[in-house]
């Protein structure tokens, strides 16, 4: 008869490290955290030993001293004496700029192509397919230089404008399409300007409200008040009387030709609108693919399911599809949000000064700290990708379906 | 009732009336058209609009790139010939045919290698695309990388034979310790490689490039269409085992092998691959050996490689995470250790699952490599902003060259997706 006892305690052997599973995987990972300080211990020690021969070193000390170079696009004060640092924000303004306006414009895109794409009409969905395709297949590089040619090849100087045998004429008085960048009329801010503003929030708060009021009245008393036009009015009607009231504050700056070249409004630069308006095209097809694929996944017997309840198809649309199909959209609507504000650094093929033009292209170049301005650069786009990947997560996690 | 009997009727039908044709509006084309483009009116407002912006395209580009000029030796000669009329100058393309596809410093006799290498690449190709073709044809498609790098950049044929006999000692050391543990073979087969490549490398002569058969050319001499094909087919075939290791990686239960996966991953992912070529163009070279001479193209190829590997990692992460855990659990209750079960199991499936998203990748990569003409390599985007529209003759044949551009990325691309869209339908062998 035979007793169970504990195995023999046999003397540790190396071979043990990789058989047993107990130190397998310390063994392993130790390897993998060797090679790795290995790694880059040759890596830096390359680094440092081509830093003393070329006699350079790593300093951020030129962040502080004078970029000496000029940025026509900027939102914040900017001259050729400012500091590299200074020089680097109005890149990040920049950035930011033209990725949340092609953010904007890509939805809207996107989701007209999307909707269209799904339509009963022959003509109009082969049409999208068409865009869809021709969009995703053709590098967005090549669709920024398109656009940008077409801004400053083929639109009129300024100087075409003047004169009795004018061959260019401006847009409704108002906007002027020219090589040097689209000029559209300004707002100007009078006196009790600002209280037309809080007129306008105050009245979007409004709408919130009574929004809330005609859904609580309806889960209580079951009672439908209208809610399009009463929203509507209390969009404008405020601000509108307001603005009489006030004696029309608020007032336009028209651009004007004086001179060679246009004067007044707002100057929306060549580069800017080559870079926005071909990030949105582009991206706008992905986004119609993916707005397709969204309103594709709610499945038929949703809507004949809202249908046999006696939903009316506005409300099938909103209470039923939208919400669902809206789950399957939103998170890779955020990665091409992401994809547009990776896409953007493109900026620098048509000179726009976006910070990979200016932190990582004419400082770089300036001041030759090569090593600095691109790490700084990573690290701005990747605190940009990690933050709207958090924003992501909380997103998924609260709409993921809560199942058993 | 009587009078039934007396008064019988005249005419009684006894066969079944053919029925008769639908009312013309009810099929045929007419019904097509109602039903598709003219249902209700605000369908038929679309389909105006519709009609008319495709007119407004069609009216302005078919006579002009009908009209077109084919021979002529610059923008003024072409516009004589067109004397006033609309129409493209087409001529560009033909004169400057081989700096587009191959740049313009690539010896202009030597054509005939890239163009041969490039017809191969179908012939080694195929055989990974259609597996109905006989598996022999994978020997052709493993020589093939060796053969193309002899033919693009010449030299002495010993450096590809000498890559190569490296890579076959490799596999025999694989091949005779696999047995016993995946781990040990695979290591061993890349430690042999080394080896073989080492010694190798100390035997060839210093001046054996003088005198080859094929001329060497340098790497700054590429150009062209021919060097987003390059950047294209080298970085997907490269990241794509670098980036199964990456996404087995980031599953993996050993803590430390995890985090320097997800580290890698998310650090590659978060930046634009532009930022990512300025580090090729600017900053790499600071890294490798001093006096060790790394040309620009194989920095970049390092860059976009591990650029797409984080992409492809993603990819395949997903394929893995669609497993169902009972193939997991089967492979481990078969007694499969963990290399046997992700070769045998679970890889298969898993990459499978992920192959239009590896396809997405290839194209979106494929459409990246245009990105490298910003670090000034002149490639085919490069070619056409550079040397061509800055020429004397041809300073503002943009939208010849611009539509071609487009042209050929279009084409290669959208077969690309046709090609994924056909094997997705090809492999759906699951359960439906």
């Amino acid at each position: 008869m035979t007793t169970l006892t504990d195995p023999p305690r046999a003397g540790f052997r190396l071979y043990l490290l990789f058989n047993d599973t107990r130190y397998r995987s310390l063994t392993f990972q130790a390897i993998a955290l060797m090679l790795l300080i290995f790694a880059f211990a040759y890596l830096g020690s390359n680094l440092f030993r081509n830093l003393t021969a070329a006699g350079l070193n790593i300093s951020y000390d030129f962040l502080g001293s004078s970029a000496g170079y000029d940025i026509n696009q900027r939102l914040i004060e900017y001259d050729s004496q400012s500091t590299n640092a200074r020089a680097a924000v109005v890149g990040i303004l920049n950035t930011l700029l033209v990725a949340f306006l092609a953010c904007v414009t890509a939805t809207i895109f996107g989701v007209i192509a999307g909707v269209l794409r799904l339509s009963n009409n022959w003509l109009v969905s082969k049409l999208m397919a068409f865009y869809v395709e021709i969009f995703r297949n053709i590098p967005v590089l090549i669709w920024i230089i398109i656009i940008f040619t077409i801004m400053t090849a083929v639109l009129p100087g300024p100087n075409k404008f003047r004169g009795d045998s004018a061959t260019a004429s401006m847009v409704l008085d108002m906007f002027a399409f020219t090589n040097r960048g689209i000029y559209v009329p300004a707002p100007t801010w009078g006196a009790g300007s600002s209280i037309l503003v809080l007129t306008f929030i105050a009245s979007i708060a409004g709408i919130f409200a009574y929004r809330r009021y005609t859904t609580k009245l309806l889960y209580d008393t079951g009672r439908l008040l209208p809610v399009f036009w009463p929203s509507i009015a209390l969009l404008l009607m405020p601000t509108i009387l307001m603005y009489f009231v006030l004696g029309r504050p608020v007032g336009l700056d028209l651009p004007e030709l004086r001179g060679f070249n246009f004067q007044g409004g707002l100057k929306i630069g060549g580069p800017l609108i080559a870079l926005w308006f071909a990030l949105s095209v582009y991206t706008g097809a992905f986004i119609a693919e993916n707005v397709r694929a969204g309103i594709q996944s709610v499945s038929k017997g949703q809507t004949e399911a809202a249908l046999a309840l006696g939903l009316r198809p506005g409300r099938v649309m909103n209470l039923v599809v939208l919400p669902q199909a809206l789950r399957v959209i939103i998170p890779p609507l955020i990665s091409q949000f992401l994809n547009i504000t990776k896409n953007s650094s493109l900026a620098i093929a048509v000179g726009y000064a976006d910070v990979t033009a200016t932190l990582g292209g004419i400082t770089l170049n300036q001041t030759g700290r090569a090593i600095e301005c691109v790490v700084l650069l990573m690290l701005f786009y990747l605190t940009i990708s990690l933050s709207i990947s958090a924003i992501m997560n909380v997103y998924n996690n609260s709409v993921k379906l809560k199942e058993r | 009732m009587s009078n039934f009997q007396t008064n019988p009727v005249a005419f009684v039908r006894e066969g079944m009336i053919p029925s008769a044709p639908p009312p013309y509006t009810a099929g045929g084309p007419i019904k097509w058209l109602r039903e598709n483009l003219f249902a209700t009116p605000a369908n038929a407002l679309l389909t105006i609009v519709a009609a008319y912006v495709i007119y407004l395209v069609l009216a302005s580009t078919l006579p002009w790139v009908l009209n077109g000029v084919w021979t002529a030796n610059s923008l003024a000669e072409c516009r004589e010939i067109l004397n006033g009329t609309s129409g493209a100058c087409l001529a560009v393309l033909t004169e400057r045919w081989p700096q587009l596809l191959f740049g313009f410093k690539y010896p202009s006799d030597q054509y005939w290698r890239p163009a041969l290498a490039f017809a191969l690449l179908f012939v080694a190709v195929a055989p990974v695309l259609f597996f109905d073709l006989p598996r022999k044809l994978l020997t052709i498609t493993a020589l093939y990388p060796f053969v193309a790098f002899w033919l693009i950049w010449g030299g002495t044929i010993l450096a590809p034979i000498l890559a190569l006999v490296g890579c076959v000692g490799g596999y025999l050391v694989y091949q005779r310790f696999v047995k016993g543990s995946f781990a040990i073979g695979f290591f061993g087969g890349i430690a042999a490689a080394f080896v073989i490549w080492m010694v190798g490398g100390a035997l060839i002569p210093d001046g054996a490039s003088e005198n080859s058969i094929l001329t060497a050319i340098p790497s700054r001499d590429l150009g062209g269409f021919m060097l987003n094909m390059m950047l294209g087919v080298t970085c997907v075939s490269l990241s794509i085992p670098i980036g199964i290791a990456l996404a087995l990686g980031r599953q993996s239960r050993l803590p430390l092998i995890k985090i320097i996966c997800v580290v890698f991953i998310e650090f590659i992912r978060g930046v634009p691959l532009i930022t990512l070529l300025f580090v090729a163009n600017v900053m790499l070279a600071y890294f490798f050996p001093p006096n060790s001479s790394v040309d620009l193209f194989l920095r970049v190829v390092i860059m976009i490689t591990m650029f797409s590997a984080a992409y492809i990692a993603e990819v395949i992460r997903g394929g893995l995470a669609a497993l169902p855990t009972g193939q997991y659990e089967a492979a481990n209750s078969l007694g499969l250790d963990y290399a046997q079960a992700m070769r045998l199991i679970i890889l298969p499936q898993a990459l499978k699952i992920s192959i239009p998203g590896i396809v997405n990748v290839a194209v979106g990569l494929f459409k990246d490599t245009t990105l490298v003409s910003v670090i000034s390599m002149f490639d085919l985007l490069g070619m056409i902003r550079g040397p061509i529209l800055a020429s004397t003759e041809w300073n503002g044949v943009y939208w010849e060259l611009l539509g071609f551009a487009a042209l050929l990325f279009f084409v290669v691309c959208y077969g690309i997706s046709q090609y994924s869209q056909w094997l997705e339908r090809r492999l759906a062998t699951g359960h439906r």
